[in-house]
């Protein structure tokens, strides 16, 4: 009777997904990174692709982490070969760094600019090439109409985008598909040996197009996110949720 | 085919050159002198000064004996041969092959270019014309060889366009000056009575070898076509070059777009015939007021691909100013390269078509915001980590040394590391707390030293003792002491990076 139960509801859903507007990836193929429950927020239990995707990182403590939690993701999106780009003005990203996330530092291409119309305009353009795996962008403020712009270039092309905000005190909506902060947590030793255990990092995701927003806890370690816990609510000293 | 050259004299360069810089200057007696030795000596000499007495070499002071409102213009000799360039420069219009002759002139090599304007007359016609109208004094003629153009040119009386085969009867009434030999053996020669060409060319040669030496004999030959004479041209043409002139003057965006597009599909298909590829391309815009506008392209692969490369140019067209007009275009391809449809490497993606749009990609951020943007890193064998990456231009160049895994690096790494303050106990221990940006953090967990030291062959300075350090929030650092401990004075401690 349960499974019943949960066929009819799961139909209704994907009904209710359909009414408001949400076309599920055509080919839906999902790939999985290992993300877990967490995938269970997005809309039809997929990581929606070919969407732009937020991630708040006010301080460089948040970009290195935010950082590590994106490479993961490209780590996958890059698996089947393909390049990357990562446009932003002063740069920090480490490249040699990201190897510790499976991900090759040779296939990606830096674009560094002066300014942030620049950036906006190489994000566009970048975006409307179908060859590439991922764009990854460092922006201090996108607006509305500019993220619309990316995610109409985004339907033709179906390129996932990746945009680091480094200034939220101005923070404006956006058509992104998912906001996320990623912030650190305190690692875990590793049997119970002292020194650093592998990163452990708490995500929220603040909003998420026809999905449910949370908050997980959220280890990296030997390639794969390992144990992903969802933290209730209260438990965590929830963030003013913008 | 028959050479053909054409010879241009400007016989009044300077004073020509600073009457149209100055108008006010004009039908006053000038001059330019320069130092020779200790004395100011005359180097050139205007139609009003020449007529009032005033020669060549004249010292200064002599000649503002004879006329005292004399306008002189100081040391500009140096000037002569930027101007001429920059005439020569000019008539590149005209024929791609142009070179600086002694003695203020071009010398243009004009074999298979006179068609184009209607003919070796109306050819000379309008180069005289145009830099007439510019406001230089020139005479030009054209011939088989570069000896007789420069020998008409200058003493010619009769016509300036001389047939070939008939350089020596053009000659005959000329003086032996002409023949561009040593300013001593034409001396002797009219000293000798021998006044004109004619007088003595058909004299046998060991006669005239005598008396004026081998160098003029050479010359001679070379006058009549029996030796063989050459000049460096001002600009070298490209192997691929494409030059497309305009009926009307050109001034609207329309216009240059169709002729980028005309210039490029010519270019294009020349290179593909010899399976080449575009680099690097030039266009230049020759502007009726006599500038040139020179737009570069540059691509990250070798391309034959017309919509592409237009797409580059576009981007760039609003910097070509018309102003009155554009009446000559040419593109050369100033990089090109073997165009090799299997060099797309396998990492740019899974279909071969998938790295051509890539680098098609790559080239217009290049083309629009400069190729010093786009960065791309490997590994190179050093353990600094300012320099444990190298910059490579190229995008296909594969991994030499595989990425080091053994030691954790920061993702976020500062350019220039900061000072910090630190409070740590004994020598190497990790710190306690430290100060960065006015936050206290209290370090929980810590790894380290990582000793590295600085490569001495390369820079002087303190070797570097990494921390990897965990706050009571889970952020992490690496922060470093710089050299070794002492009880003396305080180490210097910096923060350096980030970790996820």
């Amino acid at each position: 009777m349960a499974t019943v139960k949960k066929e009819i509801i799961g139909k209704l859903q994907e009904q209710i997904l359909k009414l408001q507007g949400f076309k599920p990836e055509r080919n839906a193929h999902a790939t999985d990174f290992g993300l877990g429950i967490i995938s269970t927020a997005f809309p039809g239990n997929i990581f929606p692709l070919a969407a732009l995707h937020e991630f708040l990182a006010t301080n460089l403590e948040d970009a290195a982490a935010s950082g590590g939690f994106i490479s993961a993701l490209l780590a996958v999106l890059m698996k089947n070969n393909g390049v990357c780009l990562w446009i932003s003005t002063q740069r920090k990203i480490f490249p040699p760094s990201l190897i510790t996330f499976g991900l090759s530092p040779e296939r990606i291409i830096f674009i560094d600019l002066q300014n942030e119309r620049d950036v906006l305009w190489a994000t566009e353009e970048a975006l409307k090439c179908e060859s590439l795996a991922a764009v990854v962008t460092e922006l201090d403020e996108i607006s509305f109409a500019q993220s619309r712009r990316l995610q109409l270039v985004i339907e033709k092309s179906r390129v996932t985008a990746f945009v680091i905000r480094k200034n939220a005190e101005k923070l404006s909506s956006t058509l992104a598909a998912a906001r996320w902060r990623i912030s650190a947590m305190p690692s875990v030793a590793i049997d119970g040996l002292p020194g650093l255990g592998f990163p452990r990092w708490h995500v929220e995701l603040l909003k998420v197009k026809n999905g449910i927003p949370g908050n997980w806890i959220i280890a990296y370690a030997a390639g794969a996110f390992r144990p992903v816990t969802q933290v209730p609510f209260d438990g965590l000293k929830i963030r003013r949720a913008v | 085919m028959q050479k053909r050259y054409m010879s241009i004299w400007f016989s009044t360069l300077l004073t020509d050159w600073i009457r149209i810089k100055r108008p006010a200057l004009s039908h006053l007696p000038l001059v330019f002198s320069d130092k020779a030795g200790n004395r100011m000596v005359i180097t050139a000499v205007s139609k009003e000064a020449a007529l009032l007495g005033i020669h060549l070499g004249m010292p200064l002071a002599d000649a503002r004996a004879i006329v005292p409102n004399l306008e002189v213009i100081e040391n500009q000799h140096h000037k002569t041969g930027k101007l001429l360039a920059a005439l020569g420069g000019w008539c590149i219009r005209y024929t791609p092959l142009v070179g600086l002759e002694e003695d203020q002139g071009l010398i243009l090599d004009i074999s298979g270019c006179a068609h184009l304007w209607g003919g070796e007359r109306e050819y000379l016609r309008e180069i005289v014309n145009r830099l007439r109208g510019l406001g230089y004094h020139v005479r030009a003629a054209i011939s088989d060889t570069m000896g007789t153009a420069w020998a008409i040119s200058r003493y010619g009386k009769i016509s300036p366009i001389i047939k070939s085969g008939e350089e020596l009867n053009a000659l005959l009434h000329l003086p032996p000056m002409a023949l561009r030999i040593s300013p001593m053996a034409s001396q002797k020669l009219i000293k000798l009575g021998l006044k004109t060409i004619g007088s003595f060319i058909s004299m046998p040669r060991s006669v005239l070898r005598r008396r004026i030496g081998e160098d003029s004999m050479e010359r001679i030959e070379q006058v009549l076509g029996q030796k063989e004479e050459h000049f460096s041209p001002i600009t070298v043409p490209e192997v691929y070059s494409e030059r497309l002139a305009s009926m009307e003057p050109i001034s609207t965006r329309k216009g240059i777009e169709i002729a980028i597009e005309k210039l490029l599909s010519r270019l294009c298909s020349s290179l593909q015939k010899d399976g080449m590829g575009l680099r690097s391309a030039l266009l230049q815009s020759y502007r009726i007021d006599g500038k040139v506008i020179k737009t570069g392209i540059g691509t990250n692969s070798p391309s034959i691909n017309m919509s592409h490369l237009f797409k580059l140019f576009s981007l760039k067209i609003d910097q070509i100013e018309p102003k009155m007009g554009i009446e000559l275009f040419t593109m050369d391809a100033v990089r090109f390269d073997q165009l090799d449809p299997g060099q797309e490497s396998l990492w740019m993606a899974e279909n071969g078509t998938g790295g051509q749009k890539v680098t098609e990609l790559l080239d217009r951020l290049a083309g629009k915001l400069g190729a010093q943007a786009i960065q791309r890193y490997l590994p190179q064998p050093h353990h600094w980590p300012e320099r444990s990456i190298k910059k490579v231009d190229s995008l296909t160049e594969p991994l030499s040394l595989p990425w080091r895994t053994d030691r954790l690096r920061p993702v976020q790494l500062l350019k220039v590391p900061e000072p910090v303050q630190v409070s740590a106990p004994i020598p190497d221990y990790p710190p306690m707390l430290f100060r960065y940006q006015g936050i206290t953090h209290q370090v929980k967990k810590a790894d380290g030293p990582e000793r590295i030291e600085r490569e001495w062959w390369l820079e002087k300075g303190e070797h570097r003792d990494y921390y990897q350090l965990e706050d009571a929030d889970g952020k992490r650092y690496w922060l470093f002491r710089s050299g070794h401990y002492s009880s003396e004075k305080a180490s210097q401690w910096f923060i350096h990076g980030f970790f996820a």
